[in-house]
């Protein structure tokens, strides 16, 4: 059995790079942070490794808007190279800030195209990654669930714990029409759920998704189980393979009990939620 | 050069609602109560050879997003368009202000090839509704934006070219100081903002009457920079004769003692430190009072470096900037610690006035509390969250006399390798500036933070203040760490951060032994214009000095280049004169200053003052058992007003804007429990390879300055100290940091406080075997008010006194003594504030307990209690063995510390955080009443009572059974039931 190689994608700003790498050991994963010039200037470096991962943090400040110039630096000089990553059967993975960057790089959801779907005057884009609703940085931990999709990273209708940390993390379609296309095609990898609620149940409330999400099941505003007013609750998001899966939440601060709120009252456990997220992915070369 | 305003508004109106509206909410909060609507947008002004397509490929490429945005293009004076009902304000950044956006944006544009010269930023309101243009224009700029940053217009600025700055001509300015008479000095100190005493003056009178010269301009400013208050905490270093009331648990108050400190700082803290250190109690002290941090070991590689900063002097004038870049300026302490330790956790405590202040009772030059308080925690959570290191523990503290002087603590812990503690620079090593270029910004930084706040200041200091760029320093840090750890070893010397004083306070220190000569033409610039002495004295954020030996100097510079910051060679380390060193600055090969080191680090005329003290309000009758006894039947109730008490009210608010677990290394958060209650100290593990943790609290007594400043001091040690063992801290192996912040010293009596606030430190970290590792003071925290507002603060001041009456019984008394102080002479003042932080070492941070209540059935016990003064605090350290020694043996459930409000309130917060009902069993006559204020007190649920109480008679550790943990969610006191949900809303709302 051959090691999985991961490359840590940073740049300025990037602030998780370092638990992000220690999630992937864990896994057991080899992995590498490089900075982002580092790879502009030599791109065959993607050869070495079968995982791309982009980390949270604040990438150039978020200035602009989030992730916007990390993600313009990409579409100018790498994106047919991560497009052929992504063709050669190998995995992208966007946490937080990284998410933001691949919906910004058109990377995600990058859906089968639709006639009309489109934003008036846009340039193409049918999904953004806005300011939170309500509005505000936010760290509170989120329940998630995942969908039966072809998400490579997660394990269909099960339930996950994980901290969210982000002012702009609030999921937006242009039109509904796009919206359910995206869900048609299970592209909705992970979404928000009420905290305690069953597998099952959670599977019904997925199914009854509108427009603005679970949010008129429950309360709204900062105490809502969707922090940030995502529509359809979409807390991640994967591309039509499930090879690229980008998603808010911060799988890899809860790798360990002890990164839990309440693991002081809870039955000791071996690991945590977000360490099964990188394990399917090493899984998935094995 | 053609100069395009492109505006970028929500495509729908849906989108970004509740931004806009929250918005709105705040100005009709001001006073524009028929606005009806509020929209914003922002501005980017690009200039450069552009086309109007190109242009336009920009706003639709890069600044705008398709799904949520539409962007509109302008060119030169080409008018926005404006609908008749509507008013429109722009707020534009004043020329040289830092503008973070407007810098990434730039470099994004150049890169991909556009020709663009500049680029700046501003953002827009459009308003509708009944509101006049004049209210909006008031509104705006004392809500939305600061004047003393910011421009705000009324309708539009046009679209016109950036003024050019003015151009710089040379002339090397000598200072005429020789012939001056004492009258003559003291003006020069004051209109020259050096704030320097008579005495001061007159040595450096003298010095360069033996020199047979004048100063030159920027000598005069690096001495007084040099010599401020904040850099060399002259007040605290003095030789201080104390005459007055005995310290320590004394019953006889009344014969005074007189007691001689040669130098207070090091007869009282530091020797505490150094005695501890040689009795081999505490932690393994790395590196105590000499570097920017202090250092204790962590384990066989690393140590912890921990540094807490004021910043309240900015933080006055503009919330926001003035704590990030508080928050930056401790960050790059931790960054310059040694050769480096690696940021892994932020601190803040906040002290600012009520919330409810009256807006219309404000003194003129003061900023309304809640708007302080929004802006510092904005400014503290955008400045850490942008760098990726958690903000983990804090407190905020309510008293009506921090309304001219809000208090911020600004803490940083990090992580070193122990073989990278010490520093020194070396002759011949280079001189290299790295980070954020310097900017007009922040010059007389040091000396503006040393004097008193008038309402002028805004006007005049404008300069101090600065907006930080958290980025860069990130950069800087990412750097720095790599050229650290080299795989042929460190790549420099030395390094320091640009902190107050800007270069001249890095190089001077840097180079104490070794003298330098630096080359200030070389020194990057943001804008043309800089005169020699401000690129010398620029408190410009995010920079950071280094010595690199010259076959170093490739390597680095690669590696700088690789992380994108900016580094160049200013200098040399070493001067020629064998006979001392010297500092030789530069501008275009020209000698502007030169300093013998020695005249600038040890010039300064030691002091020596008179300190008073005689008690001014007695201890209450009542204080310790019998405070706080509420008539039968009423002890819920006022439960309920203490858990809405602000200073013990949910922090969520904040906390939640906090990333408090960045890093993967969260252990005990701040909220937790699945009620999300409050916690004590924040647990981490700074090395995801280990188990190995550290805690850290803090400790602040404030409200105890009015009766014994002795007591604040050791009440904050104590409080310090539980945070910590409540979560299984090891208090045998526990640092701590002393913050002062005070009035003016100058009174004997203020002076009088202050000693006896050292003794107390001195006595109680003896008694606690708690070395001080680092310190730091910020004296003259007082606000010169105008006669006419005088009566109105005053009757603000009486209601609340008033008011809380019943929570704060020390307030009427508090009050008489504050108002005759501010009649006398026309000055507010902070109460003697000091703030201990504590950091303690955890050996397996599964051992961890935390406060929110586990299992129904379960005993819970009030453990210790001494009385809030006058009590042994070695009594009170047997009491935190027992605790923390009951921790490690598995004996305890679930602990809080009891502190504000009292034990009856800690048992709610244990409650609420736990989602579990409580049955109290003990009654008002119990040993301690329930909301007295007490020492060494903790709350305890263990489900092995027997096991328990063992282990505290052994050790001599008083206790009570107060109640057990009940399997529903009531909360019973005798005869008294409330739901947990009322407490709840108490606290939470």
């Amino acid at each position: 059995m051959s090691q999985t190689n991961v490359l840590i994608l940073r740049a300025a700003g990037t602030n998780c790079d370092l638990e992000t790498q220690h999630a992937w050991e864990l896994a057991g994963a080899r992995a590498e942070r490089v900075h982002l010039r580092r790879l502009i200037e030599q791109p065959r470096l993607l050869d070495e490794y079968q995982i791309v991962t982009l980390p949270g943090g604040f990438s150039y400040g978020d200035d602009i808007a989030a992730g916007r110039i990390f993600a313009a630096q990409l579409q100018r000089h790498l994106i047919e190279q991560l497009r052929a990553f992504i063709d050669a059967d190998k995995l992208v993975l966007g946490i937080c800030n990284g998410f933001q960057i691949l919906v910004r790089a058109g990377l995600l959801p990058n859906p089968q195209r639709v006639e009309g779907a489109e934003p008036e005057g846009g340039n193409g884009a049918v999904c953004t990654v806005t300011d939170n609703d309500p509005p505000g940085f936010q760290d509170r931990w989120v329940t998630l669930f995942a969908h039966d999709s072809p998400c490579v990273f997660t394990e269909p209708n099960r339930i996950y714990e994980m901290p969210i940390a982000h002012g702009e993390g609030r999921v937006v379609f242009s039109n509904g029409k796009s919206l359910e296309r995206i869900i048609e095609d299970g592209q909705n990898a992970l979404c928000y759920v009420p905290p305690g609620v069953p597998p099952d149940e959670a599977v019904t409330m997925a199914n009854e998704i509108t427009w603005l999400g679970g949010r008129d099941k429950s309360p709204t505003g900062a105490a809502s189980y969707n922090p940030n007013g995502s529509h359809a609750d979409i807390a991640g998001l994967c591309d039509p393979t499930g090879r690229v899966l980008g998603l808010m939440p911060h799988p890899e601060r809860f790798v360990t009990r002890t990164q839990h709120p309440s693991w002081t009252s809870q039955p000791k456990r071996e690991a945590g939620d977000g360490l099964a997220m990188f394990q399917q992915a090493v899984k998935y070369f094995q | 050069m053609p100069v395009y305003r492109i505006e970028i508004g929500r495509r729908n109106e849906q989108l970004g609602a509740a931004f806009d509206d929250a918005l709105r909410l705040q100005l009709r909060e001001a006073g524009l109560v028929e606005l009806k609507h509020l929209r914003s947008s922002r501005l980017f002004f690009l200039e450069g050879v552009l086309t109007r397509p190109e242009a336009e490929q920009i706003a639709h490429g890069l600044l705008v997003d398709a799904v949520t945005e539409l962007a509109v293009v302008l060119g030169e004076d080409e008018q926005p368009t404006c609908n008749p009902v509507e008013i429109s304000v722009e707020v534009h950044p004043k020329p040289g202000v830092m503008d973070p956006v407007a810098e990434s944006t730039l470099a994004e544009l150049r890169a991909e090839g556009h020709a663009v010269d500049l680029v700046r930023t501003a953002r827009r309101y459009v308003l509708t509704g009944l509101v006049r243009g004049d209210d909006v224009l008031a509104a705006v700029t004392r809500v939305l934006a600061n004047d003393c940053i910011e421009q705000v217009v009324l309708g539009t600025a046009g679209v016109r070219p950036a003024p050019k700055p003015p151009v710089f001509d040379f002339e090397l300015r000598h200072v005429r100081m020789r012939d001056l008479d004492d009258a003559g000095l003291q003006t020069l100190s004051r209109d020259g903002h050096l704030f320097l005493s008579l005495d001061e003056m007159c040595a450096i009178q003298q010095h360069f009457r033996d020199l047979d010269r004048d100063p030159t301009d920027i000598e005069l400013e690096m001495l007084a920079q040099t010599w401020s208050e904040h850099c060399v905490h002259k007040t605290l270093k003095s030789a201080i004769v104390y005459r007055g009331a005995p310290m320590g648990a004394v019953a006889d108050q009344s014969s005074p003692v007189e007691i001689r400190y040669e130098n207070l700082l090091k007869d009282t803290i530091a020797r505490a430190t150094e005695e501890l250190i040689a009795d081999g109690r505490g932690p393994e002290c790395l590196s105590v009072f000499v570097d920017n941090a202090g250092v204790i070991a962590f384990d066989d590689d690393f140590g912890i470096a921990f540094k807490v900063e004021t910043h309240n002097h900015p933080s006055a004038i503009e919330p926001y900037g003035g704590a990030a870049t508080g928050v930056g300026g401790c960050v790059r302490d931790v960054m310059g610690c040694g050769l480096g330790a690696r940021p892994i956790a932020n601190t803040n405590i906040f002290c600012v006035a009520p919330s409810d202040w009256p807006q219309d009772v404000l003194p003129k030059g003061v900023l309304h509390p809640r708007r302080i308080l929004r802006g510092i925690v904005g400014g503290v959570s955008d400045y850490g969250n942008r760098m990726g290191i958690p903000t983990v523990n804090g407190a905020v503290c309510f008293d009506p006399r921090y309304l001219g002087n809000p208090l911020v603590y600004v803490g940083c812990v990090g992580l070193i390798p122990r073989d990278k503690v010490q520093k020194a620079a070396r002759v011949g090593d280079l001189v290299l500036l790295i980070g954020g270029r310097t900017g007009r910004d922040g010059i007389h930084g040091a000396t503006f933070s040393s004097a008193e706040l008038t309402d002028t200041h805004a006007d005049e200091f404008s300069h101090a203040v600065q907006i930080g760029n958290a980025i860069t320093e990130k950069r800087c840090l990412d750097a720095i760490l790599q050229a650290r750890d080299h795989e042929s070893g460190c790549l420099y010397t030395a390094i320091t951060d640009c902190g107050a004083g800007g270069l001249s306070s890095a190089v001077g220190e840097m180079g104490e032994e070794t003298g330098a000569v630096v080359d200030l033409e070389n020194v990057p610039l943001k804008y043309a214009g800089l005169r020699y002495d401000e690129i010398w004295i620029s408190e410009a954020q995010e920079r950071m000095v280094l010595a690199v030996p010259p076959a170093n100097i490739d390597r680095i510079m690669e590696i700088m280049r690789r992380e994108e910051v900016e580094a160049t060679v200013i200098g040399t380390f070493g001067s020629d004169d064998t006979a001392a060193a010297r500092l030789i600055i530069r501008y275009g090969g020209i000698v502007v200053g030169d300093l013998d080191m020695r005249f600038l680090h040890h010039g300064l005329p030691k002091r020596e003052r008179i300190a008073e003290w005689r008690p001014e309000m007695a201890e209450r009758q009542s204080a310790g058992g019998g405070a706080g006894v509420s008539p039968a039947g009423e002890t819920l109730e006022r439960l309920k007003s203490l858990l809405h008490w602000p200073t013990v009210a949910s922090k969520e608010w904040i906390i939640r804007q906090y990333d408090h677990e960045v890093q993967g290394g969260s252990v005990v958060k701040p909220l937790g429990g699945p009620g999300n209650g409050p916690g004590d100290a924040a647990v981490l593990r700074p090395r995801l390879d280990s188990a190995r943790g550290i805690a850290i609290g803090c400790g602040n007594a404030a409200h105890l300055s009015d009766v014994d400043p002795y007591w604040t001091a050791v009440a904050s040690i104590d409080e310090a100290l539980r945070n910590v063992v409540a979560v299984g801290g090891d208090p045998a192996r526990t640092a701590i940091l002393d913050n002062f912040c005070w009035g003016s010293c100058d009174e004997s009596r203020r002076l009088g406080a202050i000693v006896r606030a050292c003794q107390g430190c001195y006595d109680a970290a003896k008694a606690y075997g708690v070395p001080f590792i680092s310190g730091k003071d910020s004296l003259n925290n007082e606000f010169a008010l105008h006669a006419a507002d005088i009566d109105d603060l005053l009757e603000v001041m009486g209601r609340y006194a008033e008011r809380d009456q019943r929570d704060f019984p020390d307030g009427r008394r508090v009050f008489e003594v504050t108002a005759r102080r501010v009649r006398q002479n026309s000055r507010l003042s902070i109460p003697g504030t000091l703030l201990i932080s504590a950091v303690s070492l955890i050996d397996d941070v599964g051992t961890c307990v935390t406060s929110d209540l586990k299992q129904p059935g379960n005993q819970i016990y009030l453990v210790g209690g001494l009385p809030r003064i006058n009590y042994s605090p070695a009594e009170a350290a047997v009491v935190h063995a027992a605790v923390a020694d009951a921790i490690k043996r598995g004996l305890v459930a679930a602990c809080h510390d009891s502190s504000d409000g009292g034990w009856l309130v800690a048992v709610a917060e244990m409650a609420i955080a736990g989602d579990r009902g409580v049955e109290l069993t003990v009654s008002d006559t119990s040993r301690i009443a329930p909301f007295a204020e007490c020492r060494a007190a903790y709350l305890v649920e263990t489900a092995d009572p027997r096991g328990f109480e063992t282990l505290l008679n052994e050790r001599n550790v008083s206790f009570d059974r107060i109640g057990l943990v009940r399997d529903d969610q009531s909360f019973t006191w005798g005869d008294q039931a409330a739901a947990l949900a009322e407490l709840r809303a108490a606290w939470a709302s």
